[in-house]
């Protein structure tokens, strides 16, 4: 599986690292100190084995290396993203629910309406118009950023500006903190909540077409216990499945919230390094994100047997 | 005489082909509230693309103002009678960019549309066909693919590329392909089960013969419902990597691009950004909607209220 994700990883060239106007000299010097001319299996080697000890090179942005930069972004960024799903899975959840046992009203025509439109609006685009509207015309929200300006952040040492706060007894850091992650985590959370919903209403009107729930109901259980206790639970798995495969598409959103939020997370870093061609960066987030991804995806796997004994684990 | 007589047989066939084409477009129109407005949306969009396009070709602007045509004197106007979607730091006309990046957008999301079926479709048609070691090695291949979140993944190969059209292109098709390549060999192993494959096989029909007169005419009408769908997101990643930098270069109109330009003025000139990214919206919904309706018109067991992702 490391294999194959650093599939990617030889493509990226050396003429970028000595500069566009270097002299022949000072690339060829570059190309030997990075070990360029060695054979490509050779480099490729090289690279695994630094990338094993945790050593993806230094960034030509920040000048510091990599992995102390992640170490650095990745919790400002997590912490949106751990936000952005819990609420996109609840409230896709609910509103799934909704669209499901009102299936062909107006509450399940509504709900779709939504689940589309959250789908097709560009979410960097959002960003900006939420932007225009909570803070320059309302003023009721901070512009960007994790805390007021001219605050001082408390000491690093979870990176979850909440947790930080909090362990720092800041109450008034904390509330500047959720004022700033409003906003951010609501755009993010709009195109994978919108997914959910379909999910989740595909999902219970399959079971709720099923024989069993048409028994339930003629033994005179109430709807919202059969809904929650026969339907729901039934439908579980497919809601589990996209929960993992959104976690892919908030990191993607990340990259944009945070660039036009100036959340000072991976996903800024990574459009920074995009737009400085900084490819040692993009090649080492390409593979943590994917890393963290598949984990993900492989905790989503295992939790099926959890949520329905039927599955085995084979 | 009347003027059916004179006409020759092959004219006659495709006029009536034409027309039941025709009455099968009318009639999906009509099929439900929501296929009326998705061809609705469409139709704009596809009518102002091409004609953005023929403007394009003819080296001329279906508006008042040319779409990369500075006028510093009338930059950052904001929307009023002369410059309807106002106009940007360098005094172009909005309205003008918007219209003339529809053919763009629409051209690049065909043609990472067009490139991910056919690869897709051949990868699971073999997968599924042949089977074994084929099978196993194809898929993992695309499972590969797969295990990359969509975007950072086309972000990094478009930055491999150096970015502009052509790499946003590649990259684009290359993170959509795999779904098309799981959605063609699901179907092929189920078709391949069915009695029909086997009489075929036992008349004596050739694996070409199954392939091109069998199994594609059963599965390429899922390939263009999943495409009328993808066309919506295959434009906003497109005008996502756009507005990372990595698609279309300046002065292109292109709107995801011209919504990252706009970034140094928000939020004082909202217009550089709400118009782009607006006509994103609308061209993204309407295709939604359209493979959402297609699908049910196209496969009615489902039922209309069951049709979801």
């Amino acid at each position: 599986m490391t294999f194959a994700l650093a599939r990617l990883l030889p493509g990226n060239p050396a003429r970028l690292i000595a500069g566009a106007r270097a002299d022949a000299d000072a690339v060829a010097a570059v190309r030997e100190r990075l070990g360029l001319d060695d054979p490509i299996a050779a480099q490729f080697a090289t690279y695994v084995g630094n990338v094993l000890q945790g050593d993806f090179g230094h960034s030509i942005v920040t000048r510091r290396p990599i992995s102390q930069d992640i170490l650095t972004f990745f919790p400002a960024t997590l912490e949106l993203v751990i936000v952005a799903a819990l609420l996109s899975l609840v409230l896709g959840t609910l509103f799934g629910v909704l669209a499901a046992v009102s299936s062909g009203k107006p509450a399940d025509a509504g709900v779709r309406g939504l689940a589309v439109m959250g789908l097709s609006v560009p979410d960097f685009w959002l960003a900006l118009v939420f932007q225009l509207i909570f803070f320059a015309m309302l003023g009721l929200l901070p512009f960007g950023g994790r805390l007021g300006t001219g605050v001082t952040a408390p000491e690093f040492v979870t990176g979850f500006m909440t947790i930080d706060s909090l362990r720092a007894g800041r109450l008034d850091l904390l509330g500047d903190a959720l004022n700033h992650m409003i906003l951010p985590v609501i755009v993010l959370a709009i195109p994978s909540m919108a997914i959910t919903i379909r999910v989740v209403r595909t999902s219970m009107l399959e079971v709720l077409n099923q024989d069993f729930i048409r028994t339930a109901r003629s033994k005179g259980i109430a709807p919202t216990r059969v809904y929650r206790h026969h339907a729901l639970r039934n439908a579980l798995l497919p809601i589990v499945t996209i929960f993992g495969l959104n976690t892919g598409l908030l990191i993607s959103g990340a990259v944009f919230i945070e660039l036009i939020y100036d959340w000072p997370g991976l996903g800024r870093y990574t459009a920074n390094a995009i737009s400085a061609s900084d490819y040692n960066a993009i090649m080492a987030i390409t593979l943590v994100v994917s890393i963290a991804y598949t984990l993900i995806n492989f905790l989503v796997d295992l939790s099926y047997s959890l949520l329905d004994p039927r599955v085995s684990l084979s | 005489m009347t003027m059916q007589g004179n006409v020759t047989r092959p004219q006659r066939a495709r006029r009536e082909l034409m027309s039941s084409i025709l009455r099968r477009v009318w009639d999906f129109t009509r099929s439900s509230g929501q296929a009326t407005l998705a061809m609705m949306i469409v139709t704009l969009v596809a009518v102002t693309a091409l004609l953005a396009f023929g403007a394009y070709v003819a080296d001329s602007h279906l508006t008042a103002f040319d779409p990369l045509k500075m006028n510093i004197r009338a930059r950052l106007e904001p929307p009023g009678l002369e410059h309807w979607m106002g106009s940007d730091k360098i005094g172009r006309d909005m309205l003008s960019r918007v219209i003339a990046g529809s053919w763009i957008s629409l051209s690049v999301s065909m043609a990472v549309l067009f490139v991910a079926a056919i690869v897709g479709t051949t990868v699971g048609l073999v997968a599924g066909y042949v089977g074994g070691i084929v099978d196993e090695i194809l898929m993992r291949i695309t499972d590969l693919f797969l295990a990359f979140p969509a975007l950072i993944l086309a972000a990094a190969i478009a930055a491999s590329f150096g970015g502009g059209m052509l790499s946003t292109t590649v990259a684009l098709a290359a993170v959509f392909w795999p779904w098309y390549a799981r959605l063609i060999r699901s179907r092929i192993l189920s078709l391949k089960q069915q009695d029909f494959i086997a009489a075929s096989r036992c008349l004596g029909a050739s694996h070409t013969r199954l392939i091109f007169s069998s199994l594609l005419p059963m599965v390429w009408p899922l390939v263009i419902v999943q495409a009328t769908t993808d066309v919506g997101f295959v434009i906003l990643a497109a005008s996502g990597l756009s507005f990372l930098g990595l698609g279309a270069q300046p002065p292109t109109p292109e709107w995801g691009a011209m919504i990252f330009d706009s970034l140094t003025h928000q939020p004082a000139s909202w217009w550089l950004a709400v118009f782009p990214g607006g006509a994103i919206a609308l061209v993204a919904i309407g295709f939604n909607l359209l493979g959402d309706s297609l699908r049910d018109y196209l496969d009615p067991s489902l039922g209309a209220s069951e049709a979801g992702v």
